[in-house]
């Protein structure tokens, strides 16, 4: 327990001028089996910033983005104990419904995964069996709002009803981000969405990334520490399933406070 | 502030290469102030023009060390206290330049007082470049080893330098008053003594690159010298 409280002091505290956290994770623990993956950790994700998770691999950022729209669910020996609050309200309580929840908070996976549809199909499936759409005209301005705001409209406009697959590495994720906006989520979780994709795609996801925030709270997961310092505001430290550093980014990548975290990001670990 | 080793071996390598480039040019510039307070002392214009010389050899590494601390940059993305080393490296070496420059404008007016009677004042001058000398060298030493402690004693030493500079503007102010023949070797002595006090506040900056370099964190405000620009009590 005195362990807990120490490591709450490496956790930033908000500023007041800050708005409320969009999600609030307390004392969260995972376990496979019986292995723990993820041991107390307590964040804050704003809605304001993009917050970023390093850590080498393993130390348990992937598990612990999975935990905030309970995609680990779907893995049977996971466990999660612990708070995860998405505006204040308890997301693995009994009565929050899965689906509605993994609307509200969106995910984008490592390697690009749209439907074996058409391009149209992948963008309106979301708001379809959400229901946001009365008629055809209204799933149509969802379609093109969504591909606008992911930068894919123009490349894509006059062949919507291609297959989703026959788009290049970088359109595809761009359409997976596309599919997560369609629904109006109000988070965005990334996990490694550059890391299958060459540079000028990762710069059409980071500018993306850039235009989004504010729009929605997102988080992403990536092993490229120089996108962390990129993209992000705030970077969140993992190691070993543990929250070591939580701080401003430009702090983190100028003058971490936490010995492991700089070993980590100078270059210097293991 | 011993550290383990970069995973990647060339980025130490490259990192050791920087501060040896940047000890040789604290060295350079270190000699170049004893050498130049020689001179001055011994009224020896042929060594004051190989101090003049020597200058060029500062500002060639210079060049060098910029060149290294950018491609360090480009090559190795350096983080945390590496980028701020690497930052601290290209701020100092333009301030050891300058150290240099200012020996040389020591050596530079060797030959005008060549001629000249020797001033008293003379007696405090070389104790003076001896402190400046070796301040310089501690903060270079201090950025080799990334100690903050050594950095901050360096900023100590600065009082005392400055405290030297204003006992001897009023010594050389009483010479040119009890004689006006006195007054072109005291004024070029009273250059001597203020390049020796910017000496001082440069080492003193460098100390505080490198306190920042080692801890992230700026040196707080310190206590300053008495100021000759105050007018005299009387």
């Amino acid at each position: 327990m005195v362990e807990v409280e120490n490591r709450a002091d490496t956790q930033a505290e908000p500023a007041p001028a800050e708005s409320a956290p969009k999600m609030r994770a307390r004392g969260v623990n995972v376990w496979y089996g019986d292995k723990q993956a993820i041991n107390a950790v307590s964040i804050d994700v704003r809605p304001e910033h993009v917050t970023a998770f390093i850590g080498p691999s393993g130390c348990g950022k992937s598990t612990f983005l999975r935990t905030l729209n309970r995609m680990n669910d779907t893995i049977p020996s996971a466990r999660v104990t612990g708070a995860i609050e998405l505006d204040g309200e308890d997301i693995y309580s009994s009565g929050m419904d899965v689906v509605q929840l993994r609307a509200r908070v969106g995910m984008v996976f490592q390697k690009p995964n749209p439907f074996p549809k058409s391009i149209y199909e992948n963008v309106a499936y979301g708001p379809r069996i959400h229901g946001l759409a009365t008629g055809r005209q209204e799933l149509d301005s969802i379609v093109e709002r969504s591909l606008k705001r992911a930068g894919l409209w123009e490349e894509v406009k006059d062949r919507l009803t291609e297959s989703g697959t026959a788009l290049s590495g970088g359109q595809q994720q761009r359409l997976c981000i596309a599919r997560a906006i369609a629904v109006d989520p109000e988070v965005i979780l990334m996990d490694e969405p550059c890391s299958a994709l060459d540079p000028i795609a990762t710069a059409k996801i980071e500018e993306l990334i850039h235009e989004l925030r504010g729009r929605y709270a997102i988080v992403i997961v990536t092993h490229n520490m120089q996108q962390a310092a990129r993209v992000s505001q705030r970077t969140a430290f993992f190691h070993l399933g543990e929250l070591l550093e939580y701080d401003e980014t430009s702090r983190i990548f100028t003058n971490p406070k936490v010995e492991r975290t700089k070993d980590y990001i100078t270059g210097r670990y293991g | 502030m011993a550290t383990t080793g970069h995973t990647l071996k060339a980025f130490d390598d490259d990192l050791n290469q920087l501060r040896a480039s940047i000890a040789e040019m604290g060295g350079l510039a270190e000699a170049a102030i004893a050498a130049a307070m020689r001179s001055l002392a011994e009224r020896d214009s042929e060594g004051a023009r190989l101090v003049v010389d020597e200058d060029r050899r500062i500002d060639a590494l210079e060049a060098e060390i910029e060149r290294l601390a950018v491609q360090i940059i480009a090559l190795r993305a350096p983080m945390a206290d590496d980028l701020r080393e690497v930052v601290a490296a290209l701020k100092i070496v333009g301030v050891v330049e300058r150290i240099g420059d200012y020996a040389k404008n020591i050596a530079k007016r060797v030959p005008a007082i060549e001629d000249s009677p020797n001033l008293r004042p003379l007696s405090l001058l070389p104790e003076m470049g001896r402190i400046v000398a070796e301040m310089v060298r501690s903060a270079l030493d201090a950025f080799v080893a990334r100690d903050s402690a050594k950095a901050a004693l360096v900023c100590e030493r600065d009082k005392a330098v400055d405290d030297f500079y204003n006992s001897i503007f009023r010594t050389l102010l009483t010479f040119m008053m009890e004689s006006p023949n006195n007054i072109t070797p005291a004024t070029h002595l009273l250059f001597v003594a203020k390049n020796l006090e910017r000496i001082g506040d440069h080492a003193t900056n460098i100390a505080e690159m490198v306190y920042f370099a080692a801890t992230g964190g700026h040196l707080g405000e310190r206590e300053k010298g008495a100021d000759t620009t105050r007018p005299a009590e009387r």
